[in-house]
């Protein structure tokens, strides 16, 4: 018989226990020191960098790019890329923290962050050639240039099966064709990744990926859109007319594109769990410390049991989102299978950043629905992670397909 | 051309955590409480790297005595791009009474046994707030020292320091080997990049004990009551500026 504690001891440092890749409870329940050191210095810039500018960011919509680029001097920009690419090397639960700290400071941020790492970066990592990587790879990774992710499109989002973007052959290049739709980055980014139908008669298997620099003849912008939240980062339409890509500029091979985007969004959601957890944790940061201080009824409200099961019920769903996404970024790391994980992070965390900030406003009273507080910015940020990287129906989809398959009959 | 340059790092708890009184007075609550390096520290630890940066010092050492927590503190340093760092062990009763003269010896003593010719101090710790561990060594060991520095220049075998005095700033040229305490405007420290952390991790920390060192650890001093600040008391109104004055004579004030 072996005490739960005996168990552990065996396992030794928690650092030991990261490198047999096991899913170690201890793990969950404390980091080991690096990650714990990273999760400071993200802590320490968003404190001091971010969170005194972010309603600036937001209320002008300026990309923070003198932010982008101190991240990128950080490694932050490039957290899984190796260091030989110009990246910080490191794994992708240190990256779910920093995203997670970052957004704490400023969700804008948190997302240009998140789309570089894993949607653009991400993709160009896990499918590109050693040429590519030398040329997609390392000019992004300090914050100089940033990529985006162009798969949408104003037909199809959630049906990402039936891109009408095309995409033909004409002796040496591609000539891609078509509208994307909501893409983050883009009126800032230096390049993207294009999904584009190439054999239509194939359906979601006649979809391939491309390489697209950015700006590039046939290729223009549509308006920045104006949005609820995240307002820093701009989103826009991308309009390909006869665009032309030299061949090299396929990613993957012809007819991949379908699973390289499934492959990258299963991972982008982690990404934006984390984005989903630092709002969360900012609106409930916003409400505990204010319940603290207003006073009702002779005394502070936190004394108030209305208030306290409000913050109870925050914590709880907040803390329970950012274990499941701690799990499907270590099952990630581990190479096990991780979608499952990864959805349920993600609905998780988005439905726990729509109901802390909603519950943070109401703490707040009349001052969370002002300005002059951060939670209304929250609030609106908050809302865009049930939508954005497959929304909350999908990822229900994803996971009932998963656990349906457990029980296969 | 100074070769190797010492730093002190001292844990203290966070300077943005409210600080509670322990019930029996005998000091603060540091239990379960939010510990980070001292900002002076951190601004001693960045000029000590940008010297490196700039060739003019070898190797950066980060030291710190306390308990097994302050490898934490010294990693941070490592991170910051210091190149090895020492634990002084100290734990219990003996941290609890740790201030400035036993550091001091420490520190002087691992000057010596380092060969170190520079010496960077943060000016105090927000914690006891002493100023005085950063003198005290340079006296032990009598080398000259610039503290309070907002700016330090190497040239030569001498060191340019820009102290910041009530009057204003001081320029003082002293000789190498010196000890230098750093003030608010020397620099800006830096954050740690995720490279550095990850270099941190295989930088080496090497334990040693006081005894090791010749240095005993025995306070002079008896820490006999800690109490919180009085709470700040309502003001009182009054109606024209006559009364104000009577209010202020009857206070005594004026």
């Amino acid at each position: 018989f072996c005490t739960l504690s005996q168990f552990f001891g065996k396992w030794g440092s928690l650092a030991m226990a990261v490198n047999y890749g096991t899913r170690s409870l201890t793990q969950l329940a404390e980091l080991p020191e690096l990650h714990q050191m990273l999760r400071q210095t993200c802590r320490d810039y968003a404190e001091k960098e971010l969170a005194p500018v972010a309603g600036q960011l937001d209320k002008n919509h300026t990309f923070p790019a003198k932010q982008v680029r101190e991240l990128g001097a950080m490694g932050v920009m490039a957290v899984e890329v190796p260091e030989s690419l110009g990246g910080a090397g490191m794994d992708y639960l240190a990256y779910s923290l920093a995203v997670e700290e970052l957004s704490r400071g400023c969700a804008s941020t948190g997302v240009i962050v998140s789309v570089n790492n894993s949607l653009y970066l991400g993709p160009v990592l896990a499918f590109g050639t050693e040429e590519q990587k030398q040329q997609w790879i390392s000019p992004f990774t300090t914050g100089e240039k940033v990529g985006c992710f162009a798969l949408s499109e104003p037909g199809n989002g959630s049906d990402a099966g039936a891109a009408s973007t095309l995409a033909r052959q004409e002796g040496d290049e591609w000539v891609l064709n078509g509208t994307k739709a909501w893409i983050t980055n883009c009126w800032d980014a230096s390049a993207a990744v294009v999904f584009a139908t190439t054999d239509k008669s194939l359906k979601h298997k006649g979809i391939s990926a491309f390489l697209v620099p950015m700006p590039h003849p046939g290729l223009s912008l549509g308006k920045k859109e104006d949005k609820l939240g995240i307002r820093a980062s701009s989103t826009a339409n991308l309009i390909l007319e006869d665009c032309r890509i030299p061949l090299g500029n396929l990613l993957g091979q012809r007819g991949m594109g379908f699973k390289i985007g499934m492959q990258t969004l299963d991972s982008g959601r982690i990404g934006i769990a984390s984005q989903a957890l630092g709002i969360a944790q900012a609106a409930l940061d916003c409400a505990a410390d204010y319940a603290h201080k207003r006073t009702a009824f002779g005394a502070p409200i936190a004394r108030l049991q209305a208030i306290q099961f409000k913050l109870a019920d925050m914590a709880v769903a907040l803390e329970s989102a950012r274990l499941l996404t701690w799990k499907a970024a270590m099952l990630r790391d581990a190479k096990k299978p991780y979608s499952k994980a990864a959805a349920m992070a993600k609905l998780a965390a988005s439905e726990a950043a729509t109901f802390v900030s909603h519950q943070a406003i109401q703490v707040l009273g009349g001052m969370g629905y002002v300005t002059d507080m951060p939670a209304e910015r929250h609030y609106r940020d908050a809302r865009i992670t049930e939508i954005y990287e497959g929304t909350s129906e999908i990822q229900r989809l994803v996971i009932a397909n998963q656990v349906l398959k457990e029980y296969q009959q | 051309m100074a070769a190797r340059v010492l730093v002190g790092v001292k844990r203290v708890i966070d300077y943005a955590v409210k600080i509670r009184v322990k019930p029996d007075n005998t000091g603060v609550v540091t239990d379960g409480v939010k510990h980070s390096m001292n900002p002076f520290c951190e601004i001693a630890v960045e000029e000590a790297v940008r010297l490196k940066e700039k060739k003019l010092v070898k190797e950066v050492v980060a030291v710190s005595c306390g308990p097994q927590q302050v490898q934490e503190t010294i990693r941070t340093a490592l991170a910051m791009g210091a190149d090895r760092g020492i634990h002084v062990e100290v734990s219990g009763k003996d941290y609890d009474s740790l201030g400035p003269l036993q550091v001091s010896k420490i520190l002087a003593a691992l000057a010596k046994k380092e060969e170190a010719s520079l010496i960077i101090l943060g000016k105090q710790a927000i914690d006891d707030d002493c100023n005085q561990t950063g003198q005290m060594t340079a006296a032990l060991l009598d080398w000259p020292q610039g503290t309070f520095a907002s700016e330090v220049a190497v040239e030569g075998d001498k060191l340019k320091v820009i102290r910041e005095v009530d009057g204003g700033l001081e320029t003082i040229k002293i000789n190498l080997p010196a000890v230098v305490t750093a003030d608010l405007r020397l620099n800006t420290p830096r954050y740690a990049t995720l490279p550095n952390i990850m270099k941190a991790k295989k930088k080496k920390i090497t334990n040693v004990k006081p005894g090791d060192l010749g240095v005993d650890l025995t306070s002079r001093l008896e820490v006999l009551r800690v109490d919180e600040p009085p709470q700040r008391q309502a003001g009182v109104k009054v109606e024209t500026v006559e009364d104000l004055v009577g209010k202020l004579k009857e206070a005594g004030r004026i």
